[in-house]
């Protein structure tokens, strides 16, 4: 099991390796650089998942009259590190840069890309700020943003009857954004917030004092603005306090097919969530799956990793537009024209970017199976609805995005 | 019902019942820090790695060899307790005549280590462990719902830590190591295997860590960085306690734990720092901590 | 329990006389200086410029915290709250007061020298693991300030910081300026500590580390010289962060968690405890392992560790440290 994800780990360093004095190779060569969490809480989500998804793009793009190479490298969760290596790759002849995870590292890493004209497509970070208060005409914002987790939760949890709700959030940015977010959703589609704790992140391992607490509220619907292994330990002392037996409902505001694996269907069943990706979905997701399954060590894709898949194809396609040099040339460019064409492809379906960088797609409110009812591997998921792709994400106009001419 | 300080009565005692709870982890995690100070002189930062080496080591039993939750608690503390006299053996033994700096960076690099290649093989998101089924379920207090598995833990913690306490202060053997602590060489000139007596206590110390890890096992996420969070807390209550005091460490580690507990209901932003807040404060009024001899 | 402060691995170097070298630097000291300085001038052609000044930021920081483990022997367990928060401060100060690099960097070294004032008029009641314990105390209180302070910005810290203009004139937008004011602050403050060491003043700190009690029976108020040495440390460790902020043009909590303050530990012990360059070789090594390991994925920490256990099992006196012992030189 670990032989290969580690080769697959040697692959991207000795790729990384490589001199980089090749110059004519280079001229007509892509380099994209997944710059992602190798080690850490966040690691599993994408890591070495999201640079398997990313290779499998190059692959099934094929030889189209240029080279693509791809190179990979761990961030650490650390601002200063994912810039500097950033700076390094861009400056080293990177046209592209993918995944970075954890908001604070995306956000650094946006700053680069602007000051050096290059490609950054944000697969991993939660931060709205991306298409909004920070936005850049060299960013692309593919994935989640605490704004479309919080809209589909939100809403579809106050319509099922869930109208007042009691917050436990992670006290940093993350957190703060996806309770405001997921607060004002609540408040307008006609529930209450009956109160929220802030706790320490992330030195937290006991909730039950902020279960306890959120059970007294006497809130219907228990909202978990946090992520990783909190809301997993957040999920499991849940089941053991028996909050959820007795009808309190969970909403994990955000959470991954991984995730749920960790904690069992025993313990996770009944939990509601937000995707924008689930492998038995449909003919197209199934067949990606498929396709990905033997890079990925027995895992599933889940929407962080698979989204590198699509954004890799797109970028690609882009490059194939409009030829390499100009492609190498000009970030700003290469993202204009990547918002000027559809996207399509097996994993999201069809779908645009819109002109602050935010690439759209559906997404999927699903309910947890319980162990009865799941049939196989990784049969975790029933669909409960979906938000249309122009619906789930902030209206262009609310965003403070610098790009948008009103 | 009446309300103290603007929060109703049951609610707050419910907390100080939550915040006892955990301070059962601390309890039994900071007892085996300070048994092996207190006869080492090692400041023993790979504690938190070998926590979360008992709790892998339960699901690591149940997966591969299908042994349960009680087989658990009996083998697991077995066996990681053996790969820290593995480490004890290798490593350690070489440093106990230099600054506790030298002991701390030691097993801060073995902790990293550790926690790096768990993390390699196991994914970082963590494994399923559930509660045994003679534990689940819950007692209705009237005011909240207590599950039966927390007070297993409590009333498991409390024999841990009672027990070692009689061992070292009641026995022979007790005796002996209280003795190597205070002149080693003399307890040496007594035909005492001082050495092996070392290496054992620090088995001994590992295997109470693995103890907790287990204990967590069913209601923390399994996974490699859930100690990592939780050592510069429990080296906290260790300071405060007074290095190497047994007694203070497990009186320490219950009252953090309640102190904790209050925190989070009063100002919960700062539950993890009020530890150190108090650290700094008694450091600076008792300079042994609260138990410990100048 | 014992509390004895003092190091046993710290290199005594040569005993006896030394040949009067300039400032205070001897005859292989001097040798060093001029390689480093060379090296400072070249290093920008052959390596990459950001990836030197992110080094000489961390040495600067190591230098600084060198200062009070190697010459005074207070094992501080909290330098990350000076370094960070004089990166915060530089920060506020060139994105929304608008002041030059320069000013920001006075303002960030300003503010780790006063915290270092507050700080170790507390830590220094206590000694040896108990000073330690009481800086890490500290420290996770500013971490937690860092947290709710709305001026950090919190989790996302505070980015977009401008380079600005030096003295409002030299643009340092390029990354080759920035390297020369970087080079140029890194040196004056190694020059400084080097100064401070050979200083009257140095002499007492050497004291106190290998002597307390008999320093105080001499009429000395050891409080007071180590409380200076501590302001002095913390105000370099945030003209260190500082420069950091502005080099990368981001300021976030890293530089405040208790890893920065393991990190800068690790650097000084990889290079060598007291030895006047240890701590710029230990940050270079450091450094370099999280730039060119990051390719390595997941090994990271692992390496990382390895590289703690080989420190303290076979090379105590760091890379300087035996190298010197090896010529018998003091470095």
């Amino acid at each position: 099991m670990s032989f290969s994800r580690r080769s697959v780990l040697a692959t991207g360093a000795a790729l990384g390796m490589a001199p980089l004095s090749r110059a004519r190779a280079q001229a007509n060569t892509i380099k994209i650089g997944v710059l992602n969490d190798m080690s850490g809480p966040y690691r599993d989500i994408s890591g070495p998942f999201g640079v398997a998804c990313t290779k499998q793009a190059v692959a099934e793009f094929g030889m189209q009259g240029f080279n693509v190479e791809v190179i990979n490298a761990d961030h650490q969760n650390k601002p200063d590190v994912g810039a500097g290596l950033a700076r390094q790759w861009y400056d080293q002849g990177v046209d592209l840069i993918l995944d970075v995870p954890t908001s604070s590292v995306g956000l650094a890493v946006a700053q680069v890309a602007k000051e050096k004209n290059k490609a950054y497509i944000n697969t991993g970070s939660a931060t709205s700020d991306l298409t909004g208060a920070a936005c850049q005409a060299t960013t692309v914002h593919w994935m989640y943003d605490t704004y479309m987790l919080a809209k589909s939760t939100g809403s579809a949890m106050v319509a099922a009857g869930g109208d007042s709700w009691f917050f436990l959030t992670a006290d940093y940015a993350f957190g703060h954004a996806l309770e405001r977010d997921t607060a004002n959703f609540v408040r307008s589609a006609g529930g209450r917030v009956m109160g929220q704790v802030r706790y320490p992140f992330p030195s937290t391992t006991d909730f039950s004092s902020f279960l306890v607490q959120a059970q007294a509220s006497r809130a219907k619907v228990i909202g978990m603005a946090n992520a990783g292994a909190d809301t997993i330990n957040t999920i499991k002392q849940a089941a053991e306090f028996g909050i959820t037996r007795r009808g309190t409902k969970l909403a994990a505001l955000l959470m991954f097919l991984a995730d749920v694996h960790a904690l069992g269907l025993q313990t996770a069943q009944g939990l509601v969530l937000t995707e924008s990706f689930y492998w038995d979905l449909n003919d197209r997701t199934r067949a990606v799956t498929r396709r990905l399954l033997p890079h990925l060590n027995g895992a599933y894709p889940n929407m962080a990793s698979v989204a590198n898949y699509s954004a890799t194809l797109h970028f690609l396609k882009a490059v194939k537009d409009m030829g390499v040099a100009a492609a190498k040339a000009s970030g700003t460019e290469i993202v204009n024209r990547m918002k000027a064409m559809p996207t399509d492809d097996d994993a999201f379906g069809a779908g645009s970017i819109r002109v602050d960088g935010r690439k759209l797609c559906p997404s999927y409110l699903f309910e947890v199976k319980s162990p009865a009812e799941s049939k196989g591997p990784y049969d975790y998921y029933k669909l409960l609805g979906t938000t249309p792709a122009g619906e789930a994400f902030r209206p262009l106009n609310e965003g403070g995005c610098s790009q948008v001419r009103s | 019902m009446d309300e103290i300080f603007g929060i109703p009565a049951p609610l707050l005692f419910g907390q100080l019942l939550l915040g006892l709870i955990n301070g059962a982890f601390y309890a039994m995690l900071s007892l085996g820090l300070a048994v092996i100070f207190g006869l080492l002189n090692i400041i023993n930062f790979t504690h938190g790695a070998q926590f979360m080496m008992g709790a892998f080591a339960a699901w690591m039993l149940l997966a591969w060899a299908g042994l349960g939750y009680w087989w658990a608690l009996v083998l697991a503390p077995i066996i990681v307790g053996f790969t820290g006299i593995i480490l004890e053996k290798l490593f350690i033994s070489r440093l106990y005549k230099l600054d506790h700096l030298y002991g701390l960076l030691l097993t801060l690099g073995l902790g990293l280590i550790i926690e790096g290649v768990f993390r390699n093989q196991f994914g970082s998101s963590g494994l399923p462990y559930r509660i045994p089924a003679e534990l689940s379920g819950a007692w209705d207090l009237g005011f909240m719902y207590m599950p039966i598995y927390r007070g297993w833990v409590v009333v498991a913690a409390l024999f841990f830590c009672i027990s070692t306490w009689l061992i070292i202060e009641k026995t022979r053997l007790g005796a002996y190591l209280r003795a190597a602590t205070e002149r080693a060489e003399l307890v040496q000139a007594f035909g005492i295997n001082v050495p092996r007596m070392i290496t054992l206590t620090y088995g001994a110390g590992v295997a109470l860590a693995a103890v907790a890890g287990v204990l967590a096992a069913p209601i923390y996420s399994v996974n490699p960085q859930m100690g990592s969070n939780l050592i510069i807390v429990v080296f906290a209550v260790v300071v405060i306690g007074g290095m190497g005091s047994i007694l203070g460490s497990i009186i320490t580690g219950f009252g953090l734990g309640i102190v904790e507990g209050l925190t989070k209901v009063f100002y919960p932003e700062a539950s993890a720092t009020v530890i150190f807040v108090i650290m700094a404060i008694v450091l600076l009024a008792r300079p042994a901590g609260l138990f410990g001899r100048a | 329990m014992s509390s004895e402060t003092t190091l046993t691995a710290i290199p005594t170097g040569v005993v006896g006389k030394q040949a009067p070298g300039i400032w205070g630097f001897n005859g292989s000291q001097l040798i060093a200086l001029l390689l480093l300085v060379a090296a400072l001038g070249l290093a920008p052609f052959f390596l990459y410029p950001v990836f030197v000044m992110k080094l000489l930021c961390f040495a600067l920081f190591a230098c600084a915290f060198n200062l009070l483990i190697g010459y005074v022997g207070l094992m501080s367990f909290g330098h990350a709250a000076y370094f960070g928060m004089g990166g915060y401060i530089a920060g506020h100060a060139a994105k929304v007061w608008g002041l030059t690099p320069e000013l920001s960097i006075i303002a960030g070294g300003l503010v780790g020298a006063g915290l270092g004032v507050l700080g170790g008029w507390l830590a220094i009641r206590r000694q040896g693991i108990y000073f330690a314990m009481i800086t890490m105390a500290l420290a996770q209180m500013v971490y937690f300030f860092c947290v709710q302070a709305p001026f950090t910005g919190g989790e996302d810290g505070i980015q977009a910081i401008p380079r600005g203009k030096l003295f409002g004139v030299i643009s340092m937008d390029s990354d080759m300026a920035m390297y020369w004011l970087v080079a140029v602050v890194f040196l004056m403050g190694f020059m400084f500590i080097h100064r401070i060491i050979h200083s009257p003043f140095g002499q007492v700190m050497k004291a106190i580390r290998e002597n307390e009690p008999r320093t105080t029976s001499l009429g000395y108020r050891t409080d007071d010289y180590k409380l200076v040495a501590f302001i002095l440390s913390c105000g370099l460790a945030g003209v260190a962060g500082a420069v950091k902020t502005l080099v990368f043009g981001i300021a976030t909590l890293t530089d405040v968690h208790f890893s920065m303050s393991g990190e800068v530990v690790l650097m000084t012990l990889v290079g060598g405890l007291g030895t006047i360059f240890g701590p710029v070789i230990g940050a270079a090594v450091v450094v370099g392992m999280q730039n060119y390991l990051a390719e390595m994925g997941a090994w990271v920490t692992v390496i990382q560790g390895g590289i703690f256990v080989a420190c303290v099992l076979a090379f105590r006196r760091g890379i300087v440290g035996e190298i010197g012992n090896l010529f018998k030189v003091k470095l």
